[in-house]
């Protein structure tokens, strides 16, 4: 049952996802790769388009997916299962342990978390980077057919750093390239290089 | 009854208008709830933030649910996380439903093949900004390290390992510091 699987995934998704975010970028990743769902290119489509979008990318992914795979009422499930675990921790600790996270042992747990978030979140974006533009997806299919760079994926995303650079320079070291200006400036470079 | 909608329409602008993510949401909040309609005291705000960041869900979700809670109870709660989810909901399912044939056209294709590398490099400088943020002592450079390696070797090998392990693993490590801190204390104190 789709909408079940939907619902379930998206409830595990919202439940572990630390930090927000990006954060939830290697649990969504995984999840939509294991089920079949989408494939990574479909997946990194879709978080052009949440970070394009106002609104939190977990909403954004969810929705987006849950429409893909299901329809309107996918949307809904995927939707509904990521924000309820926020939702009802969150009122849990606002109506009954306000201080909760004051407590020793749940920091001494936040401070393991944190590393393991930016450790994810890396080698997340380090993984994708192997995939789809070096072209290494695995050890035993690099032994067995080679590596297949996408050259001008590696040159997009060169430019995209050189610019980001000179943007950084140019304002005195004080602002980044704005995301949505970033993904414009890359649609560009993609219809004229590819 | 004045107060639920008030609530609704505020948290449906900040749905509607936050690009970015969480971060940029918790300023808009600020500005909306702390300095202009007062329902919340600059102290009660902070406490909402960190309390945002430290549980799962996405910042923005976390946020309301806790200010709606505040100011309105479980209704308000409630009222709140729908109005904040409900413009990415509508423009996303409209989005979705003509992606395919948009991403038919060769134009749109071949943009989005470059869109892919700007993905890519905006996670990559997400978890870079992280990293330079992150507290770097022992425990936490064992665990990163720990985390990178097991994620890329999960990967290319295709081993069967979830990401919730890593992230559980890591919190249980954390709790495990605390308490052998705690007994090198006691056993500090005996002596």
């Amino acid at each position: 049952m789709i909408l079940l699987e939907l619902f379930l995934s998206f409830l595990e998704i919202g439940a572990v996802s630390f930090g927000g975010g990006y954060a939830m970028i290697p649990l969504i990743m995984e999840k939509v790769t294991a089920h079949g769902w989408m494939s990574e290119e479909d997946f990194l489509n879709i978080v052009a388009v949440a970070e394009s979008t106002p609104g939190p990318i977990a909403i954004n992914a969810a929705t987006f997916i849950g429409s893909s795979q299901a329809g309107f009422l996918g949307a809904l499930c995927a939707t509904v299962g990521v924000v309820l675990p926020a939702l009802i921790i969150i009122l849990l600790i606002a109506a009954i342990v306000r201080n909760l996270i004051k407590y020793k042992p749940v920091q001494a747990f936040l401070a393991g978390l944190r590393p393991c978030i930016v450790g994810l979140i890396i080698s997340t974006g380090f993984l994708l980077l192997l995939k789809n533009l070096i072209g290494i997806s695995s050890v035993p299919g690099v032994i067995d057919s080679g590596i297949r760079p996408d050259f001008r994926g590696i040159v997009i995303l060169a430019l995209l750093v050189a610019a980001n650079f000179a943007f950084w320079l140019s304002t005195h070291k004080k602002r980044k390239f704005p995301p949505i200006l970033m993904i414009i400036f890359a649609a560009i470079l993609g219809m004229l290089l590819y | 009854m004045k107060k639920m909608l008030s609530l609704f329409l505020s948290f449906l602008k900040i749905g509607a208008f936050t690009f970015g993510g969480g971060y940029a949401m918790i300023a808009l909040i600020e500005n909306e709830f702390v300095s202009k309609k007062k329902w919340i005291s600059q102290e009660e705000f902070l406490d909402m933030t960190a309390i945002a960041e430290s549980t799962p869900g996405p910042i923005a979700v976390n946020s309301a649910t806790y200010i709606g809670y505040v100011t309105g109870g479980v209704p308000g709660a409630l009222i709140s996380t729908f109005g904040v989810c409900l413009p990415s909901f509508v423009l996303i399912y409209l989005i979705s439903l003509f992606f395919d044939k948009f991403l038919a056209l060769t134009l749109v294709s071949k943009a989005f093949k470059g869109i892919q590398a700007c993905v890519i490099y905006l996670i990559l400088s997400a978890g870079f900004k992280l990293f330079k943020g992150m507290k770097k002592d022992p425990v936490t450079i064992v665990i990163f390290s720990a985390v990178v390696a097991g994620m890329l070797a999960v990967s290319l090998f295709s081993l069967n390992f979830s990401t919730i392990y890593f992230i559980l693993i890591s919190g249980t490590v954390g709790i495990a510091v605390y308490v052998c801190s705690l007994i090198k204390a006691h056993g500090k104190e005996k002596k």
